[in-house]
This record gives C-alpha cells, sequence and structure tokens, in this order.
C-alpha cells in the first residue's frame, strides 16, 4: 500500500515542473504542454484524496475535469494554429499586441 | 350641477384637433388641415351656445374630473367651473376663434406651415378654454402659460424672418415678469388659505379679515399684496404699462392670430383673471386703486402712440393696448361687469378691425398707411365692416362699442370724490384721441388717391369669400353685440350686468347719489368726444389740407417725437434691464461660471481620469510571462496568507 502523501508528493512535483515550464519556457506550445501538466498534476491529488477518503466525489470531479480539459485544449490549439498563420512564429516574446 | 361629458368637449375637441394636425399635419393632411381644426372649433362653439343657454336658466357647473397632484396638504384636480363669467368668455372665446379658422382659410392659403399654423391656432382655442373653464388657480396658470407658449409658437409663426423671431422671444420673456408675480400670488394664496379651489378660496374670503403684515418696511395687509402679485400677472397678460412693449411687436404674427390672441382672446385674460378675483380684489382699496390708474394710463399712454404710428397693425395694436385699459380701469372702480362687457364687445370689433386690416394687407401686400389710399372703391365689404368697426370702437350709439364704452366712463365718473372724475376725464379724452386715430387710418387708408406703387394699383381686389363673410358676420357683432347690455338709464334692464351679477356683484346700487341727468350728460359728453375726434380726423386726413404736415411740424418738438419713438420706452428698457443683462451674461455667466466652473468641471474629471489611465496602462505589459509571474506570484501569496491565517488560529 503506497501512502497517500507519495501521491501528493508526486503531484506537487509536477505541478511545480508544470509552472516551471509555464513561466522559463518562450514556446507556446511548451507553455501549453505545462498548463496540462498542471491540470494532470491535480487530478492525480484529487484520485489519491478520494481513495484515501474513501469518497467517490474527488473521482467523478476527475472526469469531468478531463472533458472540460479535452475542450480547452481543443479551443487552445485552434488559438496556437491562428496565431502561428497570422504572425508565423510560436515564440510568445514576439507577440505583444496587448501592451498598454 | 356636474360636469358632463359635453362641457369636457368644449376643449377636448380643439386639443383633439391639435393632436391630430400636430402628429400627421406635416405629412399627410397638408392643405386639408383647415377642415379638422374649424370642425372642431365650430363643434366647441354649438356646444359652448348650449352652455350659455343652460346657464342663461341659472344652472351653474362645477366639478373635479381628475386628480393632477395629490402631495401631502396640496390637493390640485383638473375640473371645471362653468357660471356666468366663464359662459360669457367662453361665447367670445369660441365665436371669434371659430371665424378666424375660417378667415385663415383663405388668408394663408397656400403658405408653406399651413397645417402647422392650423394645429398651433387648436392648441391655443384648447388652452384658452382650459384657462376660462378652469376650477382652480393651478389649472388656470397652466392656461395662462399655455396661451402664452401658442403667442410665442404663433408670432414667430414665419420663423426665418429674424424681427419675427425676436418679436415671439420679447413677447415670452416680457411675459416672464408678470408671471413671476402671479406665481408669488398664487403661493401666497395657497399659504393663506390652504387650497387653490375656486370655492374653497372664495368661500374663505367672504368675511376673512385680512391680516396686518409689514413688508420690506411698508405697513400694508396681506389681501392687498395677493392682489397686486396676481395684478402683475394680469400687467403682463394685457399688455398695460409697464410690460405693454410686446404687444405691438407682436404684429409680427400673421394677422389671424393678431385678431385671435393679441386682441381678442389672449390678452383679455388679464380682465378675465381681475373680474374671476373680484373677490380679492375688494378686500383692497389700495390694490383697487393702483389697477384703475394703471388702466387709465395704459389706455392714455397707448391712444397717444397710435395716433402717429404709420403701419396699420401697430396702429389697431396700440389701440387694443388702450381698450385693455379701459377694462382694467372699470376693474379698478370695481364695475367689473362693464369690464367684462367691454371685453366682449371689444372681441368682436377688434377682431374685425384686425381681419379687415388683414384683408387690406393680403390686396395691397404692404401695412404702411402712406402707400394706401382709395381702396373704398377696390374692396367695398371690407371697407364698410371695416367704417363699422371703427364707428363701433369710437362709441358712437348704437353700435356695441358705445353701450360699454359708455357704461364704463359712467361707473368712473359715479365710483366717488375727485378720484373717479380724474379717471373719467382721462377716460373721454382717451375716447376723443380713439375716435381720432381709428379714423385717421380709414381716411388714409380707404379714401382719396392710391399712393402705392402704380403697378400695384391694378391688383387691388377684393378678397375672397371666405375672409369677407368672417368680416361680415363679426360685422353683426360689433353693431348688435351691445343690445344685451342697453343701459337702465333708458328704461332696459341691464340684462349684462344682471347676468354677471352672481360672479362678480353689482355696482350701480352704490352709486346712488347720482342724478340722471348727470347720466345723460356723461353719456352726451363720451359722444360728443368720438364724434370730434372722426370730425378732427376728416379734417385733417379727408379734406386734403396740409393740417397733418402743419401739426406735426408745430409739434415737431418734444411731443411728436415722444409720440412716435412710443416714449422711448423700448430704449430705456434696453438701456436699463437688456444691456445689464447681457453685459452680465458676457462678463460674468460666460467667462466666470460657464468658462471657469462649468468647463473647469466638466473638462477636468475626464483630464485627470486620463492622466490617471496614462500611468496605470503601464501594468498592461502585453507580454505573456508578465502576466504568469503576477499570477504564480499572487498564487503562493495567497496561499501563504491562508497558511499564516490558519496558523494563527
Amino acid at each position: 500500500m503506497i501512502p497517500v502523501t507519495w501521491y501528493m508528493m508526486l503531484s506537487a512535483a509536477i505541478f511545480c515542473i508544470g509552472i516551471f515550464g509555464f513561466i522559463a519556457r518562450r514556446n507556446v506550445i511548451i507553455m501549453f504542454i505545462s498548463i496540462e501538466l498542471m491540470l494532470n498534476a491535480v487530478n492525480i491529488n484529487l484520485v489519491a484524496m478520494s481513495h484515501y477518503l474513501q469518497d467517490m466525489r474527488g473521482q467523478i470531479l476527475v472526469f469531468f475535469i478531463i472533458a472540460v480539459a479535452a475542450a480547452e485544449a481543443a479551443i487552445g490549439l485552434a488559438i496556437i494554429i491562428s496565431l502561428f498563420r497570422n504572425r508565423a512564429t510560436v515564440h510568445v516574446d514576439e507577440i505583444k499586441e496587448m501592451e498598454g | 350641477m356636474e360636469i358632463t361629458n359635453m362641457h369636457m368637449l368644449i376643449p377636448g375637441l380643439p386639443l383633439l384637433a391639435f393632436l391630430i394636425n400636430g402628429l400627421f399635419g406635416a405629412r399627410w393632411i397638408k392643405q386639408e388641415a383647415h377642415w379638422i381644426a374649424a370642425l372642431a372649433v365650430a363643434v366647441s362653439w354649438v356646444l359652448s351656445v348650449m352652455t350659455l343657454l343652460k346657464v342663461m336658466q341659472g344652472h351653474t357647473y362645477y366639478g373635479d374630473i381628475y386628480t393632477w397632484i395629490s402631495s401631502g396638504g396640496l390637493r390640485v384636480s383638473v375640473g371645471f367651473s362653468i357660471d356666468e363669467l366663464t359662459a360669457v368668455m367662453l361665447i367670445v372665446v369660441t365665436t371669434v376663434s371659430t371665424l378666424v379658422h375660417l378667415y385663415s382659410v383663405g388668408y394663408m392659403h397656400g403658405e408653406e406651415g399651413y397645417s402647422r399654423f392650423y394645429a398651433y391656432l387648436s392648441l391655443f382655442t384648447f388652452s384658452m378654454l382650459m384657462l376660462i373653464m378652469s376650477n382652480n388657480f393651478l389649472q388656470l396658470y397652466f392656461g395662462w402659460e399655455a396661451v402664452g407658449l401658442c403667442s410665442y409658437l404663433l408670432i414667430g409663426f414665419y420663423h426665418q424672418k429674424e424681427s419675427a423671431a425676436r418679436a415671439g422671444m420679447k413677447a415670452f420673456i416680457v411675459n416672464r415678469f408678470g408671471d413671476f408675480g402671479f406665481a408669488l400670488g398664487l403661493f401666497l394664496i395657497y399659504l393663506t388659505f390652504g387650497s387653490l379651489d375656486y370655492q374653497t378660496v372664495f368661500s374663505a374670503i367672504d368675511g376673512w379679515q385680512s391680516p396686518a403684515i409689514s413688508l420690506l418696511g411698508l405697513e400694508t395687509d396681506l389681501a392687498t399684496v395677493i392682489a397686486l402679485l396676481l395684478f402683475c400677472g394680469a400687467v403682463g397678460k394685457s399688455a398695460q404699462v409697464p410690460l405693454h412693449v410686446w404687444l405691438p411687436d407682436a404684429m409680427e404674427g400673421p394677422t389671424p392670430v393678431s385678431a385671435l390672441i393679441h386682441a381678442a382672446t389672449m390678452v383679455t385674460a388679464g380682465v378675465f383673471l381681475l373680474a374671476r378675483c373680484n373677490a380679492i380684489f375688494n378686500l383692497s382699496p389700495a390694490a383697487m386703486a393702483v389697477v384703475a390708474v394703471t388702466g387709465a394710463l395704459t389706455s392714455l399712454f397707448a391712444a397717444t402712440i397710435a395716433l402717429v404710428q404709420n403701419d396699420i397693425k401697430r396702429v389697431i395694436a396700440y389701440s387694443t393696448i388702450s381698450q385693455l385699459g379701459y377694462m382694467v380701469l372699470a376693474c379698478g372702480v370695481g364695475a367689473y361687469s362693464a369690464g367684462v362687457f367691454h371685453l366682449y364687445t371689444h372681441a368682436f370689433f377688434k377682431a374685425l378691425l384686425f381681419l379687415g386690416a388683414g384683408s387690406v394687407i393680403h390686396a395691397v401686400h404692404d401695412q404702411d398707411i402712406r402707400n394706401m389710399g382709395g381702396l373704398f372703391k377696390h374692396m367695398k365689404i371690407t371697407a364698410i365692416t371695416f367704417w363699422i368697426a371703427s364707428l363701433s370702437i369710437s362709441g358712437l350709439p348704437p353700435l356695441a362699442g358705445f353701450f360699454s364704452k359708455d357704461e364704463i366712463l359712467w361707473l368712473a365718473y359715479s365710483s366717488g370724490g375727485s378720484f373717479g372724475k380724474m379717471l373719467w376725464a382721462t377716460g373721454t379724452l382717451v375716447a376723443f384721441l380713439t375716435a381720432f386715430y381709428s379714423f385717421r387710418v380709414i381716411f388714409r387708408t380707404f379714401h382719396g388717391e392710391f399712393r402705392g406703387e402704380v403697378e400695384k394699383k391694378d391688383h387691388l381686389h377684393e378678397s375672397p369669400a371666405s375672409m369677407t363673410i368672417p368680416l361680415m358676420l363679426l360685422c353683426a357683432g360689433a353693431v348688435g353685440a351691445g343690445w344685451i347690455g342697453l343701459p337702465a338709464l333708458w328704461g332696459f334692464e341691464n340684462h349684462f350686468a344682471e347676468f354677471l351679477k352672481p360672479v362678480v356683484g353689482h355696482v350701480a346700487a352704490e352709486h346712488g347719489n347720482y342724478s340722471h341727468s348727470e347720466e345723460w350728460m356723461i353719456m352726451a359728453i363720451s359722444v360728443a368726444a368720438g364724434l370730434l375726434g372722426l370730425g378732427l380726423a376728416w379734417a385733417m386726413y379727408a379734406r386734403k389740407t396740409d393740417l397733418p404736415e402743419r401739426a406735426a411740424g408745430a409739434m415737431s418738438g418734444v411731443p411728436y417725437r415722444l409720440f412716435f419713438n412710443k416714449y422711448y420706452v423700448d430704449e430705456i428698457y434696453d438701456y436699463l434691464i437688456i444691456r445689464p443683462t447681457v453685459w452680465v451674461a458676457k462678463n460674468i455667466l460666460v467667462t466666470v461660471t460657464d468658462g471657469l466652473i462649468i468647463e473647469g468641471i466638466v473638462n477636468g474629471i475626464p483630464r485627470s481620469i486620463g492622466r490617471i489611465s496614462q500611468w496605470i496602462r503601464k501594468a498592461q505589459s502585453g507580454v505573456l510571462h508578465h502576466y504568469a509571474a503576477v499570477i504564480v506570484f499572487g498564487f503562493f501569496i495567497m496561499i501563504a496568507a491562508s497558511l499564516i491565517w490558519a496558523g494563527g488560529n
């Protein structure tokens, strides 16, 4: 039986990798993947807690998150493709349209 | 008795006609607008006659139909009160209005804004009827202001013409001065009696002891103050000195408007107000004296100006002011029924004079009597009706003007003391002047040789039937309207005075100290004054003498120039009121109030918002990583804060 803290440490590690990837990288695809990593870190956490607390609600929530993440991924990729078509780049430093 | 639907239709139909012509006139009805307007007011006239017949049988009507304002102790209704005074006014207003509607079909034919003209006329008729039929002071005030608005709109009917637009504004602004006092009077009435309903107020006045008050260091009593404030409104509306300056300028409007609004109906609203509020005025001899003197002064003042004016409409306008002075004078000596009687006869002959002048202008396309002459043979109907109207206004028997004017002069004479005799002397002098300037116009216009341009002479023609028929109908009124008030001296009962007795009381009984021979003498003097004026005008203007030039030359000093320039009242007002006002507007309101304070606030707020935004917008770098860093950093702060907070517990 693996203790629940291990799962949580795994989850925290993946989450931090996601944050690091999101902040440190300039390639918008990599940033996007980092966001997915953070989401899945949350999912791992939810499933582990659900099992630990013997409560199915956490797992149900995970299914919703996966479904929403799929939709979000589709939209996100569509935005990236559209961006690439217009600007011919995936490097975010070159995109500063919203500067005030 | 209760108000019925029939009574509500009297003002209702003109209102309906206004709405129809106002909404659909410009696009769809256009040149057919007179059908709706004239039909509505004609039905109102029929209903008014029916109402008059009922009132003559002794029925009066009083009732509220709708609660207008209900706020705390203030309760004002829209309601109607139809008594003897209202019935007389109903007949005057609807008769003249109907005839003017008919006349305008010919006079305004093909004018631009034809439907607009009829819409305004209907609105005016509605407002005037609301004014006279009201059963409370606030509705009276509503009608009062609404007729003022219609007057403004119709004076400025030819709004492309700058002088017309200015005259409209002048009429409106001068009336503000009077109405300011009128409004204060209404406030005082409400404060004193706690209501604005006629019945409540007038029954409270019965036996009321007016408290003495001190106003700006003057010892007076409340009734005097209220009466004088109400009189302010009458001074403005009825163009009494010193607020008479707007009426001559109002002649910029179309002539039918001058006949309806600025001769027969609206300007007499002031006299109506005096008669309606007679209970208040009777409490204050001081206020009555002010009213009488104002009336006498106005009638003399305007008559002298009328002597030398050359614009046919302006002469008649000054004549109107002068006759209004007569009516106010009558009210001032307590002879309200005589004042209203003169109002009623004056409506016919003065409307006739104006419509006749309109007919002349229609033919000559000029208003200057120096460019007229010899029109008698070209336009017989106009000339004859104009003659009769002038005989009537000059007070020659047995025409309508004689009876009303004589009654006023007699009641002024017999009102007591040297004060009454002075009023009578002024009135008689004015009667002489009236006959003189009226026939000066006639001899200059209809007799002698045509003095206008030669090519115009071939185009002189009588006006169409829609214009001459109203002239003839009004002429019947100018002849016969006075016969309902034949004097008691001639062995008749004075039906008119008896009829109005329930509303305005009776004065003749108080003047029992005068003999019949004196009354005959007054009558003879007033007729002689009229004939003398007629004769002098004939001698000066018809008998081709050089008298006018010599007279003008002899008087070329002060009096002639004083009369010709209307006593320089406009110039004095310009100097005393208009210029300081414009100075204050330009140098204080525009530069300081508007330029610094209002502009400062209005422009300052957006400017400072803009400045702050310029500074804050730097936070929006557009770089995705800055946003991400802020999110993560904020997340850590929130975690840390929640841990500290949890640890604290």
